[in-house]
C-alpha cells in the first residue's frame, strides 16, 4: 500500500498511518472492524476541506471497512424550510457526494452505535467524533483513539489503523477513582456531571462508583461521555456496575487519585446562564434515541410550541420514529425532528437565532464557546416547557 | 552540517529556514490567503511562511489546521518543508495530505533564520550563508 501498488489514495492514506504510528511509537498495524469519520459540516470544513475530500474522492479513495459519516451542517432534504443559505447546502451538499464516491455511508450522525454500526467488546475500531469515541470504548467496550478526520479516513481507506494508545490493554487503566455522592436523576444531570468531571480529570480516565439509586441507560451514558469529551478530552470512562470492563481489580490503578462529586452546582452555574426569552430549544446532543423523541412527544402533550424547537436525530431513528407516529406529534405542536445535522457547526448566527435552551451540557458548552449565543441548560421537562411558553420556567 | 531524523513525508525540498522558537498552531495561527503568521505575540507573527524551510518545536492546536495547511498550498502559500523537534499529529497529518516534505527528530538549536536547508528524506543539510557566519 505504502509502494503505490494500490494508486496513490490508499498510498497517501498509508503514510498518515505510518507517520502517526512513528509519532505515537505504534506497535505496528492493526485491522478494524468499522470507522467514523468526521470533518462532514461545511461550517467547520469550509473550503479547503472540501476540495481536500473531493481530492482525495478522484484520486480513487475507497473505503476497504463499514464506514459512517459525522453529522452534516443540515438536514440534507429538508434545509431549505429550515432556511438554511443556498451557497451553504451547495457545497454541504458537494461534501457528502465525494463521501458517498468513497462508499462512505452518509449517516450523518454522531450516534452510529445507534445506526448499524455498533462494535463488539474487544473491537479494533478507528473512530472520531469525541462523544462516539467515549461510547464506544466506554459503553461497548471497543477500542479506539480519538481520531481526526484525515486519519479517520486513512483507516477506512486502508482497513487498518497504527496500535497504539487505547488500542492496548495496558492503557486502558483508570488513574482517577471518581466518588459520585449526590442523586442523578435526568441526562441533564449526567452531563453536569460530565462537564465537572472532564475539567478535573482533562484527558485522563476516570473509573466512577455512583451512589444513586437507579441505573443509567444508552442516554443517559451518551450525555456524560459526551460532556467529558468536551470540557476535558475523556476518551474511555468506566462505571462500576455498568460498563464492561469497569472491574477494578483490572482496570483501576492501585494508586488511583480520588476525586469526589458531592452535588453538581458547579456544573449547572457553569452551563447554565439568565435569558428569559427562548428563540430555539434544541434537543439531541448526542443525537436524540426513540425513547427520547418518544419522552418529547408525551412532555409536549400536544400544546402548541412558541420557541422553535429542534431535535436533532439521525435519518435512519427518524425513519423509525415516524412509523410509530412520534414525529407527527412533535409537528402537530410545531416542533420539528431534524435529521443529519448537528448544530455545532450550523450557520446558527444567519438564522437569527440569540438564546438557546438544551438538556446537552456539550451543547451548552460549546454553543457557549463559540456562537456568542445566551444558553440556558436544564433537564427535558424543562427544555420542553420552555418550547411551549417561549420562556425559560422558573 | 548534516543533521538526521526521522521522514515523516519522506521528499526533498529546499529552501530558507524560517525559525521559531514557539509551538506554532495554522488553524488560526496562518492566514491561508496571505500565508502570515498572525497569532497575537508569537515569536513569527508577521513573517511569511510561504516557500521557506519552516522550523519549530511542534504543532499545537485545532485539528482542522490539516486542512489549514492544505489550503495554504493550494494556494501556494504553503511552506517548502517542515522541521520538526517532535512531530503531532495535526501537522504531520496537514504535511502528508499536503505533500509537503517533513521531518522530525532534529536538533533545532543547529539552525538559524536565514540558514539554507535541504530536507532529503530523514536527513538536513544545513549551509549558513558566509556573510552571516
Amino acid at each position: 500500500m505504502l509502494a503505490g501498488d494500490y494508486g496513490p489514495a490508499t498510498k497517501r492514506a498509508m503514510e498518515i498511518l505510518v507517520a502517526l504510528g512513528k509519532i505515537y511509537a505504534a506497535e505496528g498495524l492493526v485491522p478494524v472492524a468499522s470507522v467514523q469519520v468526521a470533518g462532514v459540516s461545511y461550517g467547520n470544513l469550509g473550503q479547503a476541506g472540501l476540495e481536500f475530500i473531493q481530492e482525495w474522492a478522484e484520486q480513487g479513495a475507497r473505503v476497504r471497512v463499514p464506514t459512517t459519516l459525522n453529522p452534516a451542517g443540515m438536514d440534507l432534504e429538508a434545509w431549505e424550510q429550515l432556511g438554511v443559505p443556498e451557497e451553504y447546502a451547495q457545497c454541504q451538499l458537494k461534501i457528502i457526494d465525494a463521501y458517498r464516491v468513497m462508499g462512505i455511508v452518509p449517516s450523518c450522525s454522531c450516534t452510529p452505535y445507534l445506526v448499524g454500526n455498533r462494535p463488539d467488546l474487544g473491537q479494533h475500531i478507528a473512530w472520531s467524533e469525541s462523544s462516539a469515541v467515549s461510547y464506544a470504548n466506554s459503553v461497548l467496550g471497543a477500542r479506539t483513539n480519538r481520531e481526526g478526520g484525515p486519519s479517520a479516513l486513512a483507516a477506512a481507506i486502508t482497513g487498518r489503523t497504527a496500535k497504539y494508545g487505547l488500542h492496548l490493554e495496558k492503557n486502558r487503566q483508570a488513574r482517577h477513582l471518581v466518588q459520585v455522592n449526590c442523586a442523578l436523576e435526568s441526562v441533564a444531570d449526567f452531563g453536569a456531571l460530565g462537564y465537572i468531571v472532564g475539567r478535573e480529570v482533562e484527558d485522563a480516565i476516570p473509573y466512577f462508583r455512583i451512589d444513586s439509586p437507579g441505573k443509567p441507560g444508552p442516554e443517559e451514558l451518551k450525555a456524560l461521555g459526551a460532556a467529558m469529551a468536551a470540557s476535558g478530552a475523556v476518551a474511555l470512562y468506566h462505571i462500576e456496575g455498568i460498563t464492561p470492563e469497569a472491574n477494578a481489580h483490572t482496570v483501576l490503578a492501585d494508586d488511583a487519585v480520588p476525586v469526589i462529586v458531592e452535588g453538581l452546582d458547579e456544573g449547572y452555574e457553569a452551563l447554565d446562564g439568565t435569558a428569559q426569552e427562548i428563540d430555539l430549544v434544541w434537543i439531541g446532543c448526542p443525537h436524540a434515541s426513540l425513547r427520547e423523541l418518544a419522552q418529547v412527544a408525551a412532555l409536549l402533550g400536544g400544546r402548541p410550541t412558541r420557541a422553535k424547537l429542534w431535535i436533532t436525530t439521525a435519518r435512519a431513528v427518524l425513519g423509525e420514529a415516524r412509523i410509530r407516529g412520534l414525529v407527527e406529534t412533535i409537528e402537530r405542536s410545531g416542533g420539528q425532528v431534524v435529521a443529519d445535522a448537528c448544530l455545532i457547526g450550523a450557520p446558527v448566527q444567519e438564522m437569527g437565532l440569540s438564546t438557546v435552551a438544551t438538556n446537552s451540557a456539550k451543547a451548552a458548552f460549546y454553543l457557549h464557546g463559540h456562537h456568542h449565543l445566551e444558553v440556558r441548560f436544564g433537564p427535558l421537562h424543562r427544555c420542553v416547557e420552555a418550547a411551549v411558553k417561549g420562556r425559560w420556567p422558573g | 552540517m548534516k543533521l538526521i531524523g526521522r521522514a515523516i513525508k519522506e521528499a526533498r525540498a529546499e529552501g530558507e529556514a524560517l525559525v521559531s522558537h514557539e509551538p506554532l498552531g495554522f488553524f488560526g495561527g496562518v492566514d491561508p490567503e496571505t500565508g502570515v503568521v498572525i497569532e497575537p505575540g508569537h515569536e513569527l507573527e508577521g513573517h511569511c511562511i510561504a516557500g521557506t524551510i519552516l522550523v519549530f518545536p511542534r504543532g499545537k492546536g485545532s485539528t482542522v489546521g490539516s486542512y489549514t495547511l492544505y489550503r495554504l498550498r493550494k494556494e501556494g502559500l504553503a511552506p517548502a518543508g517542515i522541521i520538526n523537534a517532535r512531530s503531532e499529529a495535526v501537522v504531520a497529518v496537514g504535511a502528508i495530505i499536503s505533500e509537503i516534505p517533513m521531518v522530525d527528530s532534529i536538533d533545532l538549536s543547529q539552525i538559524q533564520t536565514g540558514d539554507e536547508v535541504t530536507i532529503n528524506g530523514d536527513t538536513v543539510e544545513v549551509v549558513r550563508p558566509a556573510q552571516r557566519s
